[in-house]
């Protein structure tokens, strides 16, 4: 049995199910990402396990112990809030060992335990400051040192870095990983941020209104989306997808014969018959001499890489290429990839075919 | 922004047009200026005068000093009105607070009928004090109000005679002024409550308070401000407070329940002693200025 476990859990609020079945094991010491878009009952399914809310039906094991009935002060937990939710009466130091000191320990035990967390975050130089008195980027490091001042079984996270300017959420993203491999504790990290969810998860959950869609490594999701809603939410810009239909030679689009391999011919002939959503991921398309014939409509270079929205037959599709690209706007091309970078769908179903 | 350099050169060029819009706020605003400064601190410093003059029935322009503070001060039934301004002022305040914030939480919890309990609890303050003196008078009055009620319900024993009797009837203003203020303080307090973040509480569960004491250590110290908004509206309705009295019980039985304002206003106007009158105004601007300004000072302070 695993360090919590999630089973069959639903949750209705006044006759609307938000959560529709969910069901997750995570291993002690593994960092498991929920993420989905704005709505999809992360933070229901993480105020669950918390123990803030109780699900409609469903249990949640904490540690091998039922806990779906339990206080949150009872589950051994620490979370950290999007909004920090520091206590606005209380110093930078009262803030990290309130946790403690409702847990009735002594005081120059709370004190070391200040300290020791300071020094981890570098706030030692703020333990006197209400959290009025600090930036955006120093009240997260408080809300952070306030879970760790406790050594929780489980770390929740909701959102943490969302309010942070872009640099200071990378920063603080490379410091969460590295707390985490410190310490292996295990964490529930929630984020809309698929960027945050790649670079920080063991496993990544993607949910999509109330159930999860996939749940696997970073690995698994991006090279293996499980259905057309994961292709689409994770990768950025996101992945091209062309309605293809079946032809002599395999599948075709307005007449233009679109690569596959065998393994996919294979799958598109044991799936049932009709359209197939025919995926590709922007960087494995290729400027080339020969290949799918477009214009370039849009370009969007970044620095290290470039966007080119090109007009094809078959619909507009994004291509990622490295440096910079020498073709002007409205200046003809000719796109290439290779079958193995293709991933294919069906249109009705949307799950995954090859 | 475009101001700065630009005004000097502008001034002299500007088109008549625009000189009368600048002009048409302050020429709209003046005469309401000239009436406030008029009426509200030019009397201010005639009754500074009066104080220090011998007026009786009329208006007297011959200068005493502080005689009449003296006089004031010397006399037993002032002395009565600070008392009770005392009494009242204490438990009208602590009382007030105390239920408005108690009524503040548990609608916080919620609940489903918040709405209509809401207004409820507010729609004593959307009366005016003389409504609400005028009720309690009815209520209270040992012939008609709840002693009769009970006599009725075969209580024969039951009594409740406070508002004739003159070491009680002074917190029959409180039980008044409480009931009217009790539901505005509630709205002061709920609030400030609805504005704390949620996830705070849930911070709070999470490293194990129990509800009594997140609203002990947390809640409460982060309604600090209200608390002193809510003291400042309370504590200049009490030291102001003359209609409620007056509807209630007159100052009466006798003058047990007079305050400040009925003594001031039977000195000057019942008892030709205008003077007098003059004198405990003052030192009601007095007291009032000394809890206001220094609020007022330390929220523009505050500011900026
Ligand atoms: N207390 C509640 N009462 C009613 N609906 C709620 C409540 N909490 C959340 N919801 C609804 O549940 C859905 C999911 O919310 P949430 O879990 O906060 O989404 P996410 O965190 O993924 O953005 C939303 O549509 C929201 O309106
Ligand atoms: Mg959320």
């Amino acid at each position: 049995m695993g360090a919590l476990s999630i089973r069959d859990v639903r949750r209705s609020y006044g006759g609307i199910e938000i959560l529709k079945g969910i069901d997750v094991e995570v291993e002690a010491g593994e960092f498991l990402i929920l993420v989905g878009p704005s709505g999809c009952g992360k933070s229901t399914l993480l105020n669950i396990i918390a123990g803030l809310d109780a699900p409609t039906t469903g249990t949640v094991h904490i540690a091998g112990r039922d806990v779906t009935r339990a206080l949150p002060k009872d589950r051994d937990i620490a979370m950290v809030f999007q909004s920090y939710a520091l206590y606005p009466n209380m110093n930078v130091a009262g803030n990290i060992s309130f946790g403690l000191e409702m847990r009735n320990v002594p005081r120059d035990q709370r004190e070391a335990a200040v300290q020791r967390v300071a020094k981890m975050l570098q706030i030692e130089h703020l333990l006197d400051r209400k959290p009025g008195q600090l930036s955006g980027g120093q009240r997260q490091r408080v809300a952070m040192g306030r879970a760790l001042a406790r050594d929780p079984v489980l770390f929740l996270f909701d959102e943490p870095l969302s309010n942070l300017d872009a640099k200071l959420r990378v920063e603080m993203r490379a410091e969460i990983k590295q707390l985490h491999r410190a310490a292996q504790v295990t964490t529930v990290y929630v984020t809309h941020d698929q960027v945050e969810a790649m670079t920080l998860g063991d496993r990544i959950a993607v949910m999509k209104g109330g159930l999860i869609e996939q749940l696997g490594t970073p690995d698994d999701i991006y090279d293996r989306p499980a259905t057309r809603f994961v292709a689409e939410f994770i990768g950025s810009p996101a992945m091209n997808m062309i309605v293809a239909e079946r032809s002599p030679a395999g599948l075709a689009a307005q007449g233009f014969d679109l690569v596959l391999d065998d393994g996919q011919r294979r799958a598109l002939s044991a799936g049932a018959p009709g359209p197939v959503l025919y995926g590709l991921r922007p960087e494995s398309l290729s400027f080339g001499d020969a290949g799918l014939p477009g214009t370039v409509t849009m370009l969007e270079p970044t620095g290290p890489e470039t966007y080119a929205l090109v007009d094809t037959a078959v619909g507009k599709l994004t291509a990622r290429v490295p440096g910079r690209l020498h073709q002007a706007i409205g200046a003809p091309v000719a796109l290439r990839w290779s079958a193995a970078d293709v991933h294919l769908f069906d249109t009705r179903t949307e799950q995954r075919l090859a | 922004m475009t101001a700065g350099a630009g005004t000097a050169v502008a001034r002299s060029a500007e088109p008549f047009g625009a000189r009368l819009a600048r002009w048409v706020p302050k020429l709209v605003l003046a005469p309401s200026f000239v009436l406030a400064f008029l009426f509200i601190y030019g009397l201010m410093a005639w009754n500074g005068y009066l104080s220090l003059s011998a007026s009786r029935l009329l208006p007297n322009y011959e200068f005493v000093g502080i005689e009449q503070y003296q006089r004031l001060f010397e006399s037993e039934r002032w002395w009565v009105a600070l008392t009770n301004l005392g009494i009242f002022g204490g438990l009208f305040i602590g009382c007030g607070m105390t239920i408005g914030l108690l009524l503040a939480i548990l609608l916080d919890q919620k609940i489903r009928v918040e709405g209509v309990l809401r207004t409820i609890y507010l729609y004593p303050m959307a009366l005016s004090f003389i409504v609400t003196g005028t009720a309690w008078k009815w209520i209270l009055n040992p012939g008609l109000g709840l002693e009769k009620l009970a006599h009725e319900w075969g209580f024969a024993g039951f009594s409740f005679d406070w508002l004739i009797n003159p070491d009680r009837a002074i917190y029959t203003i409180v039980i008044a002024g409480v009931w009217q203020s009790a539901g505005f303080v509630m709205a002061l307090f709920l609030a400030g409550l609805r504005g704390i973040d949620d996830s705070i509480l849930k911070a709070a569960q999470i490293d194990g308070a129990s509800l009594p004491r997140i609203y002990w250590r947390i809640i409460i110290p982060c309604l600090r401000p209200v608390f002193f908004s809510t003291l400042m509206v309370l504590s200049h309705l009490a030291i102001k407070s003359f209609d409620l009295v007056m509807a209630l019980t007159a100052g009466g039985p006798g003058f047990a329940t007079d305050v400040p304002a009925t003594f001031m206003y039977t000195m000057a106007f019942s008892r030709g002693q205008i003077g007098l009158g003059a004198a405990s105004a003052t030192i009601m601007l007095a007291t009032v200025a000394a809890i206001v300004v220094p609020y007022l000072y330390s929220e523009l302070r505050g500011r900026r």
